[in-house]
């Protein structure tokens, strides 16, 4: 369990790193943050880059701020930054509660948003939050900046949208509106493990009818997405068990489910439902 | 029943033993100044190359230029691994060092890489080119029953490496007259020990006395020497095995590892030294493995629900090969020894067979078998419960064995124990009556609460006797201990035994203190060397407080014997006159002492003093084979299950246990607490899951489930102690009992739950998937039925 050999580089400045990068990148070279999820595949020799690049001395990266209508996060930011909500905003709030399921303290305390975000695990709360909310990313590399909307970015398990050659910088996510409501929940067998399934929802009450719903459910499928089928279950109802159990079978029904040794597609279809409803409850808790 | 002690006597006042002292062994560990195998330095390192096919011939093996990779071809001196058993139709397979031409399981070393670090023998590791010609492997056992299976080992025909079958006289008679027949059948899943420290080896060669050292974390030092100096044709003395501080064993390091013996060959051809340091992947793929088996068992009630036969088929997957120094039969022949467990039952049939595939080599885990067994026939007596309309505990107290000593339908003979009262207490501590209040209260609620109870014999310290019954070419029973005290009065006990997590350094101590009359932390209990350790085997089998206790006890006996003689010399007077306590020999009811360091002294040096009526020194020893005893518990397990998701929590968990004299409890309370732990794994979480080409999807501590303390339910422990007659210390071995007795509360615990789906489940680990797959298929067929 000792990685195969590689050459870490230590840029100083974002210009640096994404020179570093542009030049590794045809070499299986890697951005090294927080590397809880890099490391130990590499440790298992299931990566083998030869070159990491480690952001960790980059300036400018841990910016982590809001301007009134996008929270951005810039990638330093560890999880644990979430642990206290970071701005006066729902979403804050939302970051803070979802965080804490993250893995076990010490990972939150090196692990990344972005780098979470880039890892592209399917059962990741934060990739999970990124397309509910329909984050932006924002890519850098000596080519030039662009953004990537969350359900163009997450392509599959452990696969996005980014080019090699490229950093995911920041992370925009929408300020959630005073009045919105939201729920979370995951699924998993042991404290800190994986999400067998997880759902983050969000949405308005409009003239006691629900508004606005956003129903994202990760762990099932490839990727982590919106379910629009659970979303307009929700749209125009009273919020009451039998929407939630209206949106949460819609949500069993759709997912394309993924599957393993201890989750065949019965059960994870099972978990969704589950989890999509436990979620919506937890949102009038 | 006779009276049950807390405190006992052995002659001496009791100061020590009963007592809680805190573990000698401790501080060093909690430090940081514990010696583990992987720190230590060597010239050399070894990684092996294992086999990514469960079944193949090896067509080719290609080493980068320059490196040094062993392989087959150069081991041809050493012999195979050949555990024998002389008994149950056993076939002898035979396994070589690294595979020779044919790869039988995923994991299987093929090749040693040689180099001069970890990570270099890793980078040359992964440079190996090794090309197998596949076929399709046997993973499941009855997949390799099946007629025209392909054959794993040519010696063992229908795979099938040993059958054990029993059958009483007249059972056929008492099974025709049963009021009912019930069945169960039970599957256990594979699992790992999963030692928090994996397996790792260190060889080094001495130019100047041409010996080697190898240390090693293993169980069992000294039977590493003898099998690894027999395979590789060299003396023992030329060998010296040094277990150094062993960060967990349940079983997993008791067995012979093949990369050890490479480790002193590579060590004698280097003339060097050579270390390997197993990661977790292999301890997860190619360490050893247990607990695979299918049991079906039938029990035959008369109308009173009295369980009067019991017939049993078990069928066990021993993977590979046959462990050493046990074989493959630990498993399925425990399973046929001890299967009627704490019932009195006299009529009995089994037949029990290890099947061979091309898996992980099974070797023993903690409880062995038992943990298995006992699920089954608990379940097997909530069924039954169910059959007749009784409550799960009248079914048990109409059958709990309460007459002693009881002779078991397979001869084995039952020393006195608590099967009823631990029961009753357990149901008194737990409360049943409110548990089901609550529990019906719940269900309104659509909370799914359910309580499960478990009782159980544990077979501890068992002695040569019990392992010649199995036919085993080595009977690992007996055990010596050395007690000395040096000149300056400082006590020192070297031990067979090798202990590591037990505790023994301290319960050892406490009963020297108490026959020597001094503290315990005085008093040093050596273990683990082969140059300094008497020969013996080990710990394993819940023996060593009872064995090596023993041992020690006689020892001890003996010491103090000659210490009294020593102060009658010295204080002139009579040999009754005189007691130890607090370091000095004293004439009773008098102010005139000696000081154990003085006498010490003095039969070292003043020899001529005692007119050659005593030897010089003061060194004595003591030897123990006992026929073994049973501890008993009945342990209780409150769950609540989510149907929804299938997921169990453990609520509440409670013990009723008796081992005997406990001998130091706060030990001993650990010892049931980790069991528990490991048996809620089994019943819960743990499997080693093989895909249908042989290869291992659980090789990581993420995929590979042990519970963390955020599964743990606090345990609420109650104690009996019934004095053993069966073990000169009166105390029983509980080193087990947790993990025998958890699977088997927490899955009737599920099934109680599970009563308003009437839905069962008798697989373990019962995961959410399965709890679910059998909600499913009720809902399913209730929609039909609608």
């Amino acid at each position: 369990m000792k990685p195969a050999p590689f050459v870490r580089h230590v840029p100083r400045t974002l210009q640096q790193a994404l020179a570093i990068l542009s030049q590794v990148a045809g070499q299986d070279g890697r951005i090294l943050a927080g590397g809880q999820s890099l490391v130990p595949i590499m440790a298992f020799r299931l990566a083998k880059p030869a070159h990491l690049v480690d952001i960790n001395e980059v300036a400018g990266l841990d910016r982590l701020a809001s301007d009134g209508k996008v929270l951005s996060i810039g990638a330093r930011v560890r999880h644990a930054a979430f642990h206290a909500p970071v701005a006066d905003n729902r979403l804050a709030a939302l970051l803070t509660y979802v965080a804490r399921h993250i893995a076990h303290y010490p990972i939150r305390m090196r692990g990344t948003f972005c780098g979470s975000l880039a890892h592209a695990d399917p059962a990741s709360e934060w990739c999970l939050t990124a397309a509910t909310l329909d984050a932006t990313m924002i890519a850098m590399s000596q080519r030039g900046t662009r953004e990537i909307a969350a359900k163009d970015f997450f392509e599959g398990i452990m696969a996005t949208a980014l080019a090699e050659d490229e950093l995911l910088a920041e992370v925009r996510l929408p300020l959630l509106a005073s009045d919105a409501k939201f729920g979370f929940y995951e699924f998993n067998r042991r404290a800190g493990d994986f999400a067998m399934a997880a759902a983050l929802v969000t949405y308005r009450i409009v003239g006691g009818k629900i508004a606005e719903a956003r129903v994202g459910v990760g762990g099932a499928e490839s990727a982590p997405r919106r379910i629009s089928e659970a979303e307009a279950a929700l749209n125009g109802r009273t919020p009451d068990d039998t929407a939630f159990h209206a949106a949460a079978e819609a949500a069993s029904d759709t997912v394309d489910p993924l599957e393993d040794h201890q989750t065949d597609a019965a059960y994870r279809r099972d978990l969704v439902r589950a989890v999509v409803r436990r979620a919506l409850e937890h949102s009038c808790a | 029943m006779s009276a049950h002690e807390t405190r006992g006597s052995t002659g001496a006042g009791l100061k020590w033993v009963g007592r809680a002292i805190r573990r000698l062994e401790d501080p060093a560990l909690v430090t940081g100044q514990g010696h583990f195998t992987a720190d230590l330095a060597a010239t050399h390192w070894v990684r092996f190359v294992r086999s990514p096919n469960a079944a193949g011939k090896i067509e080719s093996i290609k080493a980068p230029d320059g490196a040094l990779v062993i392989t087959a071809a150069d081991l041809t001196s050493v012999k195979k691994i050949t555990p024998m058993l002389h008994k149950f139709n056993y076939r002898p397979v035979a396994q070589s060092i690294l595979a020779d031409g044919v790869v039988r399981y995923v994991g299987e070393a093929i090749a040693a890489v040689v180099a001069s670090s970890e990570e270099d023998a890793e980078d040359t590791a992964d440079l190996v080119e090794v090309n197998i010609s596949e076929s399709a492997p046997l993973v499941d056992a009855r997949d390799a029953l099946a007629p025209g299976a392909p054959q794993i080992h040519a010696e063992a025909p229908g795979n099938v490496i040993l059958k054990g079958e029993i059958k009483t006289a007249g059972f056929d008679d008492v099974w025709a007259s049963a009021a009912k027949i019930v069945r169960i059948d039970a599957r256990s899943h594979r699992q790992n020990a999963t030692p928090m420290e994996a397996r790792a080896a260190h060889a080094a060669y001495d130019k100047a006395s041409g010996r080697v050292t190898l240390t090693c974390t293993t169980q069992m030092p000294h039977l590493m020497r003898t099998a690894i100096a027999d395979l590789l044709g060299m003396r023992e003395s030329d060998l010296r095995v040094i277990a150094p501080d062993v960060g967990g064993g349940f079983g997993q390091k008791m067995s012979l590892c093949a990369e050890y013996v490479l480790l002193v060959w590579l060590a004698c051809k280097l003339k060097s030294s050579v270390a390997w340091t197993e990661d977790r992947r292999e301890n997860l793929i190619a360490s050893f493995h247990s607990r695979d088996q299918y049991i079906t068992l039938e029990g035959a009630f008369d109308a009173n629900a009295k369980l009067i036969a019991l017939r049993a088929d078990v069928v066990s997957n021993v993977g590979a090969y046959s462990c050493f120094p046990t074989t493959s039969g630990v498993e399925p022949l425990m399973a046929m020894a001890e299967m009627p467990g704490p019932y009195d039952v006299q009529q009995y049939q089994c037949l029990a067979r290890g099947v061979l595939t091309n898996t992980c080599t099974m070797a023993a885990y903690r409880g062995v078998s038992r943990p298995i067994i006992t699920f089954t026939l608990e379940r097997l007596m909530d069924k039954a419960a169910k059959a007749f309309a009784l409550d799960p505990v009248d079914i048990r107290r109409r059958n709990l064995i309460d007459k002693f000593p009881y002779t078991s339908a397979t001869g084995l003979i039952y020393d006195e124990a608590t099967y009823r009262q631990t029961l009753e207490m357990a149901v008194h501590e737990i409360d049943l009556p409110a548990f089901r209040a609550q529990q019906k209260e719940a269900r309104k609620q659509g909370h799914y609460l359910g309580i499960g109870f478990a009782t159980f014999s544990e077979r501890t310290g068992y002695g040569s006797p019990a392992f010649a019954a199995r036919g085993m070419a080595i009977t690992p029973g007996w055990e010596t201990v050395h007690v000395s005290v040096d000149p300056s009065g400082f006590v020192e006990a070297r031990i067979g035994s090798s202990p590591h997590g037990q505790g023994l350094r301290t319960t050892l101590a406490q009963i020297i203190a108490d026959e020597l009359g001094i503290p315990p932390d005085l008093i040093k209990v050596v273990h683990g060397d082969t140059d300094t350790a008497p020969y013996g085997w080990g710990t394993f089998a819940s023996r060593s407080l009872v064995i090596s206790g023993g041992a020690t006890l006689i020892a001890a006996r003996k010491v103090r014997a000659k210490l009294i003689k020593i102060a009658s010399h010295m204080l002139e007077a009579a040999e009754s006159d005189i007691v130890l306590e607090d370091g000095q020999a004293k004439i009773a009811g008098t102010d005139r002492s000696v000081t154990v360091a003085a006498m010490a002294r003095e039969i070292y040096t003043q020899t001529h003093r005692f007119k050659g009526e005593l030897e010089p020194g003061l060194s004595e020893s003591g030897t123990y084979d006992p026929p073994g005893t049973f501890s008993n518990a009945c342990h209780v397990a409150i769950v609540q299950l989510d149907p929804e998701t299938g997921f169990v929590k453990v609520e509440r968990y409670l013990v009723a246990e008796d081992a005997g004299r406990i001998i130091n409890p706060m030990i001993a309370d650990g010892q049931v607490h980790g069991g528990i732990a490991q048996g809620i794994g089994n019943a819960l979480l743990e499997e080693i899951v093989y895909d249908y080409d042989g290869g291992v999807l659980t090789a990581n501590l993420a995929d590979y489930m042990p519970p963390t303390a955020h599964e743990m339910p606090h345990v609420e422990l109650h104690h009996m102690e019934t004095p053993s007659t069966q073990s000169i210390t009166k105390a029983k071995g509980l080193g087990e009992g947790g993990t025998i007795g958890a699977p088997a509360a927490v899955l009737n615990a599920i099934n109680d739950a599970l009563t308003p789906f009437n839905v069962e489940i008798d697989i373990i680990p019962a995961t959410p998937q399965r709890i679910r797959a059998a909600l499913r298929k009720a809902e399913q067929a209730a929609k039909k039925t609608a």
